[in-house]
């Protein structure tokens, strides 16, 4: 049981944190920084799950989610999304551009495992 | 039996010594030498008497027989107006002299604006209204020379002709003495003295039968009465609706009449003779109707049922063989029938004149671009023309008419018919609010209606349709001429003049409520209803100083002082005068009056320039009242233009500031975003790798203390940014005090490259040429240590040169010190060189530590410090430049 997670964040610290959770978990973490590259580095990946920073050099992650829900089979894949800012608004809009889950920095371990555990199985039995 | 030779004969001669008492009074006037008797109020009250034509004359027994005592009407309503009214004449006559009127239409056109339309209007409508009237008096001329034809079975005679050649003597005679003189505001005293010659005659005439029918007939005053009493007459039911109608008209045609106008207002001598004509004129009527009443009862009496009871005070001596008598009777009516008609002919040749032929003639000269330098012989043939043309019309309406209608009748028509004036007339002497419009709209609708329910059913004869006059214009029935808006069994005067002046009087105070008056109208709106406030006494005009300081009051009520003081001194300096202001010459009044035109309009600049430096008698106060109103509208309107510039002014500050509030809202939104961002995300990895160092348990000492590093360094983070967030707060707030210590350059430099290059394992080569340091500064140094720190740690940070180098350069240029930090890598691209410098931005993907405030704090000390920190593009790699003022020079 291969669960394979793509993970793009410019923040090191943040992507090295993430990773150790993760891993832990029994995933296999693929990590990025890079917005425009993003969308390609996904679609060759073909993750169980997606983790994405919203402001990201190159592209941001609402652009990055936009462009992978207009491709071919990426409709159903989880996208969670991670973000210092938590307006009401950016909310709004991510939910709007295909997000699953919008998740406000600084979040406990506990929830993001949570999160990507549920994600993981909604989306296997959808 | 008096032949008719005889009778012309007689004609001629009274006629002949009518022409020689005229001739004799003008050439008295001309040579200033009249008597005293002339200028007399006896004179005037007699004039007055040609109210009392051949129809008052013959017509009013005529009347009596007929209708009993309404006649007395017609020497009521004159009598009430004499009595109750004279102040209203009074101020009709001083208007009259001020204005220098010439006519009732000149009046009328003058004091609405001097509208000729207006005057054209009134000209026509009187010349309708008395050529009947005119012919009236022909066919009475006419009529009694028939009487005496029937007495002179040897002489046949023609009727047309006799009628034609008392025309166009009496003609002749207005031509002769009424057009002497040019200006026609003149008195024409030939005519006066002859006209009151003739109301000695004529009232002479009617007394003389009266005493006869009284004493010679009846055989006393007992008897007389005794007469009446049994006669009809006195048993004549009086119809209170006729009598206030006819008094009225009487009262109205009384102060309308033109030749009335002409008498009363325009030869008048002087106003103070009103007040001996107030009571001496009715006492004339009262005189001239004594008799009127007993002819008529002995006339019914003496002669055959079926004579014409008009030509009674003729018949009467005729039938009695009094020939004497009936001579002396016959030249009271001649006297009344030429009196009315040389006067009438004047006043409406006048009005013809002036208001319809001479308009029309400029308006043809002016085409054909040819003016005459003298227009004098032209009016006075205009006039000439005028008074044989009016002659002929009321020749021809008698020779229309057939001479068949009553006496009284046409009388009361024509009454009816200049009554119309009243309303505008009176309106105009009393109230300023009347307007141009509403005279020529009431007059308009008064005599419309005049002409459908009265003159045209009159005339008869096919010019009003039988089916019009029975059914209605156009079949509807409440458009029925003697029975308007369905209104029935009224007596057709009452009914005609009822709806005839009440439309008239309500429209015309509808429509000068509706309509806005003209500058010239309020102009001579205040100067009529007002006329006695300012034109008593003589004028004051007495020297062109004096004249021309009312013009500069004038004229700093309606430009201003300053610009009316700017404008009297220019015309100074242009004439080259030494007094204080400037000669009224023509050239100035002319300049002056297009400056005035300027702010209140044509109109009434020439009207104001005219009355002062005219010298006519509207007093200054009235002109500068108008000024004063007119200064204060203007006024107004700066004050109402300013306030609303100030207004939009306000509005847009409003504008701009709410739209920098708006500006400064959002900038604080987006900094407060900001701050946010860069407050999670260290703590992000904070409470990650806290959490993670609290939770999971087996964790080599390694990654622990890794760990512990990320969060050490995190915090260390945190705690710079907020550092450099206070430290900018302080700096934008101006709230940040300088320590202004004195320094070189090398020295700063030196600390500051020690600063940044202190404990960083990244290389970075700093080049710098100490030789060209020696600058001397006076300035914060810590804070300028601060920026270079600031600019060498971020080459630090991001030159991505194989091997960063920095080479730092000062020089001195333009006053100023130039600190020159150039690295060699690829430098910040060309579209983010303007926002490095704001807050937070960040240009490079790596986050390398910084939260974006640097170059912002740099900027905002420079700008403290005097000086500034720029971007210089084009040196391939990141090239800073410090600039400072120059405060000393190179330390050697």
């Amino acid at each position: 049981m291969g669960r394979h997670v793509v993970l793009i964040e410019d923040e090191p610290n943040i992507t090295e944190a993430i990773r150790f959770l993760l891993m832990r978990d029994g995933w296999s973490v693929d990590a990025h920084t890079d917005g425009a590259t993003a969308v390609e580095v996904i679609r060759d990946a073909g993750p169980d799950l997606v983790i994405l920073d919203l402001m990201l050099p190159g592209k941001s992650g609402l652009e990055i989610v936009r462009e992978l829900r207009a491709l071919e089979g990426m409709q159903a894949l989880p996208v969670l999304m991670l973000t210092a800012r938590g307006q009401m608004r950016d909310r709004e809009m991510a939910e709007k551009a295909g997000v699953t889950r919008f998740m406000t920095k600084p979040f406990s371990n506990a929830e993001v495992l949570t999160a990507v555990r549920d994600l993981h199985a909604q989306a296997g039995q959808g | 039996m008096a032949s008719l030779n005889v009778l012309a004969f007689v004609c001629l001669a009274y006629v002949a010594f009518l022409f020689f008492i005229a001739f004799w009074a003008d050439r008295m006037a001309t040579r200033g030498k009249s008597a005293a008797w002339m200028r007399s109020p006896l004179i005037y009250t007699l004039s007055l008497s040609i109210y009392c034509t051949a129809w008052t004359f013959y017509g009013a027994v005529g009347y009596a027989a007929r209708s009993g005592l309404e006649f007395v009407t017609i020497y009521l309503g004159p009598s009430l107006v004499m009595i109750c009214w004279w102040w209203g004449l009074r101020k009709l006559v001083r208007i009259g002299r001020s204005q220098r009127i010439t006519s009732i239409a000149d009046l009328l056109s003058s004091r609405y604006g001097k509208s000729n339309l207006l005057a054209a209007g009134v000209t026509i409508l009187a010349v309708i209204g008395v050529t009947p009237y005119i012919s009236l008096q022909l066919q009475s001329v006419t009529l009694s020379f028939a009487i005496f034809a029937e007495a002179d079975p040897l002489r046949g005679y023609n009727e047309t002709s006799i009628v034609f050649w008392v025309a166009a003597g009496l003609a002749v005679f207005a031509i002769l003495f009424g057009t002497r003189n040019l200006n026609a505001n003149e008195r024409h005293h030939g005519v006066v003295t002859a006209v009151a010659l003739e109301a000695i005659v004529k009232l002479a005439a009617l007394l003389a039968v009266g005493v006869f029918v009284v004493w010679g007939i009846a055989g006393g005053i007992g008897e007389t009465l005794a007469r009446i009493d049994a006669s009809q007459i006195g048993q004549w039911n009086v119809d209170g609706s006729r009598w206030a109608t006819i008094t009225f008209l009487a009262a109205a045609a009384f102060i309308c009449l033109p030749r009335m106008f002409q008498v009363m207002v325009v030869e008048n001598e002087d106003e103070r003779h009103l007040r001996i004509a107030s009571w001496a004129f009715p006492l004339y009527l009262l005189l001239i109707s004594m008799f009127v009443v007993p002819i008529a009862v002995v006339g019914l009496d003496l002669l055959p049922a079926g004579s014409n009871p008009d030509m009674f005070v003729l018949t009467v001596p005729l039938q009695q063989g009094q020939q004497g008598l009936a001579m002396l009777s016959f030249l009271g009516g001649f006297s009344s029938a030429t009196s009315m008609v040389i006067v009438a002919a004047m006043a409406l040749s006048t009005m013809v004149s002036n208001h319809i032929v001479m308009p029309v003639w400029l308006r043809l000269q002016n085409r054909q671009a040819s003016v005459s330098g003298d227009v004098r012989d032209v009016v006075l043939l205009s006039r000439r023309v005028s008074i044989a043309a009016i002659m002929a019309l009321g020749y021809f309406y008698y020779h229309l008419s057939g001479g068949a209608a009553a006496l009284a009748a046409i009388g009361l028509i024509s009454f009816a018919g200049v009554a119309q004036l009243l309303p505008a007339l009176v309106g105009g002497l009393f109230w300023r609010g009347a307007t141009r419009s509403g005279a020529l709209a009431g007059l308009t609708v008064g005599f419309a209606i005049w002409l459908y329910t009265m003159l045209l059913p009159a005339l008869g004869g096919g010019l009003l349709p039988e089916h019009i006059l029975r059914y209605g214009l156009f079949g509807l029935s409440w458009l029925r001429p003697e029975a308007l808006f369905g209104i029935e069994g009224l007596d057709p005067t009452v009914h005609a003049v009822m709806w005839s002046m009440s439309l008239n009087a309500i429209v015309f105070c509808l429509v000068s409520l509706m309509s806005f008056p003209s500058p010239l109208e309020r102009l001579q709106g205040a100067q009529f209803v007002n006329v006695f406030d300012h034109s008593a006494g003589p004028r004051g005009w007495t020297g062109s100083v004096a004249q021309c300081e009312d013009l500069m009051i004038m004229s700093q009520r309606i430009l201003g002082a300053t610009e009316a003081q700017a404008f009297f001194q220019r015309e100074r300096m242009r004439q080259g005068g030494r007094g204080p202001l400037p000669e009224p010459t023509p050239a100035f009044l002319e300049r002056l009056e297009r400056e005035l035109s300027a702010s209140i309009g044509a109109a009434a600049a020439h009207a104001m320039i005219g009355q002062i430096a005219g010298g006519s008698s509207v007093s200054v106060a009235d002109l500068l009242a108008v000024a004063d109103e007119t200064a204060q509208m203007l006024e107004y309107s700066s004050r109402l233009e300013a306030q609303s510039a100030e207004l939009s002014a306000t509005a847009r500050k409003l504008r701009e500031t709410n739209e920098k509030l708006t500006q400064i809202s959002e900038q604080k939104d987006a900094f407060l975003s900001q701050v946010s961002h860069e407050l999670r995300t260290p703590m992000t990895s904070i409470r990650a790798f806290s959490e993670i160092l609290r939770d999971a348990g087996q964790l080599d000492a390694q990654e622990q203390r890794r760990y512990a590093g990320i969060i050490h360094d995190e915090t260390l983070r945190l705690t710079r940014l907020l550092n450099d967030l206070l430290d900018l707060s302080v700096l934008e707030s101006g709230q940040v005090s300088l320590n202004i210590t004195v320094g070189t350059l090398s020295e700063v430099l030196d600390h500051a490259v020690a600063a940044a290059l202190a404990g960083s394992d990244q290389p970075l080569r700093v080049r710098r040429r100490p030789e060209a340091e020696g600058f001397r500064l006076t300035s914060d140094l810590d804070r300028l240590a601060q920026v270079f720190i600031n600019l060498i740690a971020n080459a630090q940070k991001y030159c991505d040169a194989e091997q960063p180098e920095l080479s730092v350069s000062a020089s001195m240029s333009g006053g100023r010190l130039h600190v020159d930090f150039f690295d060699n890598g690829s430098g910040v691209p060309a579209d983010a060189q303007q926002m490095i410098f704001e807050k937070f931005a960040r240009v490079s993907p790596e986050r390398a530590g910084g939260a974006g405030l640097g170059l912002a704090i740099c900027r905002e000390v420079m700008q403290r410090l005097g000086g500034d920190v720029s971007y210089l593009p084009g040196h391939g790699g990141g090239a800073f430049r410090v600039s400072l003022p120059a405060a000393g020079e190179k330390a050697a």
